[in-house]
């Protein structure tokens, strides 16, 4: 079997054979949680977004990899409602929550109410805050003051808040960035699992390729204003750690493509 | 190969979190000064060093306390001069926080009054006492008047900046999370802002004391100045002393009252 990285509008993959029929159809009936057309943003004499189509469906989970300065964040906070674009055609599912790099967690609520900021969910609101952070596993924090939390604590539970609504998009801004690395292998295992839960479309920016490749069935790269890259992962390594091990070579053949994309000479030989 | 020295470093048992109580070492440690200077001024008294026509002793102070006591001055002084600044008071911290809310919250609003406050703000309200005395008489308004507007500006300064200082990233998450501005408004800057609105009213109510000192040294007929006023026409420093004494209490429970607020209202800080 070969490499992970099909050219998405083709459905191909590289050994040339046309994907299962089944395939095709399954990822088409997909609805788009996100639909661009000639999106394009400035900001001064900057083009941050140069016209770019951009499709994300229900259940996808794309990382979005770009040099920093690319306008990730941009874009992330247009798909937020937070910026506007200059132009384009823009659609958004309305019930979608954002994780930025900090908490942002309001410091004069107790965790559970964090988690219900904005939330309508009547009597059993508590009820389902406190299930939301025991899905982080925070079961026990409910009623701390953010103040009192970790830095990976107060994350997750910035996580639970985005997730207690039951977005049709999470988009995820370097949620990871700012944890330490063992803290970040744990909330990998922790996303992966509430993404595999409640089926959201994930669209997260990482500066990181293994966690993208680790994570994502779907990774984007954003250069000069335009998706230089859209590849999918191959569905045998979409988040298995076993068969990504397996077939290292193909992995760091990945890895060497994303990375050679975002500038970063790897000095080695790509097949 | 040198030799390293190695240092001890201290340990300390786990300690109980338990609430302080007012005889712990910590509390008694704050009145060790107050009581140190209340006995050096009783001994200078009792060898003669500080005179009583200069200063009375704090026996003799006591004493006038009683007497106050005794002949209902006290107890008639009292509630006309608590009335007064806190009438003052809750009408200076109303314009003040309501006005530091709007120009906090509104870009127009602030464009309209901040400058004009700004400018009020740097005159010194004591100027104003002649000018008040002829527009509103030698009654009541006068003095509420007075104190009102000294309390407006700490408020108004410091929850307008409270709001506006709010991060403007809290903002932002609360909004992606679909909050109306009118949401926001009540469930992120002003929860936000209320440390911020608890130091204005902090302030204003030590500078409530103040104005209340000016206003009710001119022509009142009743209140703590007026009893000041009174015994220094028959000079009796005993009485004036006592009477300051009574203006200190008051500023220390101002400041007990806002210490029990602040842990009550902020209880996440
Ligand atoms: N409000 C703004 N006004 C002007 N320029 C801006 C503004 N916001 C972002 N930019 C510029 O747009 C470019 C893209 O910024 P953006 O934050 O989207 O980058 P990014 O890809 O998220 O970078 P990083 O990986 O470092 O987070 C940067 O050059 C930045 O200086
Ligand atoms: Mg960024």
């Amino acid at each position: 079997m070969n490499v992970a990285t099909n050219p998405r509008q083709l459905v191909a993959n590289d050994d040339g054979e046309p994907a299962l029929v089944s395939e095709f159809l399954a990822a088409d009936r997909r609805e788009p949680v996100v639909h661009f057309t000639g999106v394009a943003k400035k900001f001064g004499t900057q083009t941050i977004l140069d016209k770019v189509d951009l499709t994300l469906r229900q259940g996808e989970f794309v990382a979005l990899l770009g040099a920093s300065g690319s306008g990730k964040t941009t874009l992330l906070r247009i798909l937020a409602g937070l910026d506007q674009a200059n132009e384009g055609d823009l659609r958004v599912a309305p019930n979608r929550s954002v994780v930025f790099q900090e908490h942002r967690l309001l410091p004069f609520r107790r965790a559970w109410r964090n988690v219900l900021l904005g939330t309508r969910f009547g009597r059993n609101a508590r009820a389902v805050a406190e299930k939301a952070l025991a899905e982080v596993g925070l079961a026990a924090k409910a009623n701390s003051w953010p103040k009192h939390l970790s830095g990976g604590e107060a994350q997750r539970v910035a996580l639970a808040r985005a997730l207690v609504r039951a977005p049709a998009l999470l988009l995820l801004d370097e949620p990871f960035a700012a944890l330490d690395a063992l803290t970040r292998i744990r909330m990998h295992a922790l996303v992966e699992a509430l993404w595999a839960e409640h089926k959201p479309a994930v669209l997260i920016v990482t500066h990181d390729v293994d966690e993208a490749i680790l994570l994502a069935d779907r990774i984007l790269v954003l250069k000069d204003g335009r998706f230089s890259l859209d590849i999918d992962v191959s569905p045998a390594l979409v988040r298995n750690r076993k068969a990504q091990e397996d077939a290292a070579e193909d992995v760091n053949h990945l890895k060497h493509r994303l990375l050679s994309e975002l500038g970063v000479s790897t000095g080695a030989q790509i097949q | 190969m040198s030799t390293v020295v190695l240092q001890t470093l201290e340990t300390t048992p786990q300690r109980e979190l338990v609430p302080l109580r007012w005889y712990a070492p910590r509390n008694v440690v704050r009145f060790l000064l107050p009581v140190a200077a209340l006995a050096a001024w009783q001994t200078g008294s009792a060898t003669g060093l500080i005179q009583s026509q200069t200063l009375p002793s704090p026996t003799e102070v006591a004493r006038t306390f009683v007497e106050l006591f005794d002949t209902g001055d006290l107890q008639a002084a009292m509630p006309a001069s608590l009335a007064r600044a806190g009438a003052g008071l809750f009408l200076g911290l109303l314009i003040g926080i309501a006005f530091g809310l709007i120009n906090g919250l509104s870009r127009f609003a602030e464009e309209i009054f901040d400058s004009t406050f700004q400018i009020v703000r740097l005159v010194p309200f004591i100027a104003l006492v002649p000018l008040f005395i002829i527009w509103f008489g030698i009654g009541e308004e006068p003095k509420i008047i007075l104190i009102t507007l000294a309390c407006v500006f700490p408020a108004y300064l410091n929850t307008y900046a409270g709001v506006r200082n709010v991060d403007s990233r809290l903002v932002e998450a609360a909004r992606t999370f679909g909050l109306s501005p009118l949401q926001i408004t009540f469930q992120v800057l002003l929860p936000a802002a209320l440390p911020s609105v608890l130091v204005g009213v902090r302030y204003s109510m030590g500078i409530s004391l103040l104005a209340l000192i000016v206003a009710e040294q001119t022509n009142s007929r009743a209140g703590i100045g007026y009893l000041i006023f009174v015994a220094s026409g028959a000079m009796r420093i005993d009485m004036v002393v006592a009477c300051v004494l009574i203006y200190a209490a008051l500023g220390i429970v101002i400041d007990l009252v806002m210490r029990l607020i602040e842990k009550s209202a902020l209880p996440w800080r």
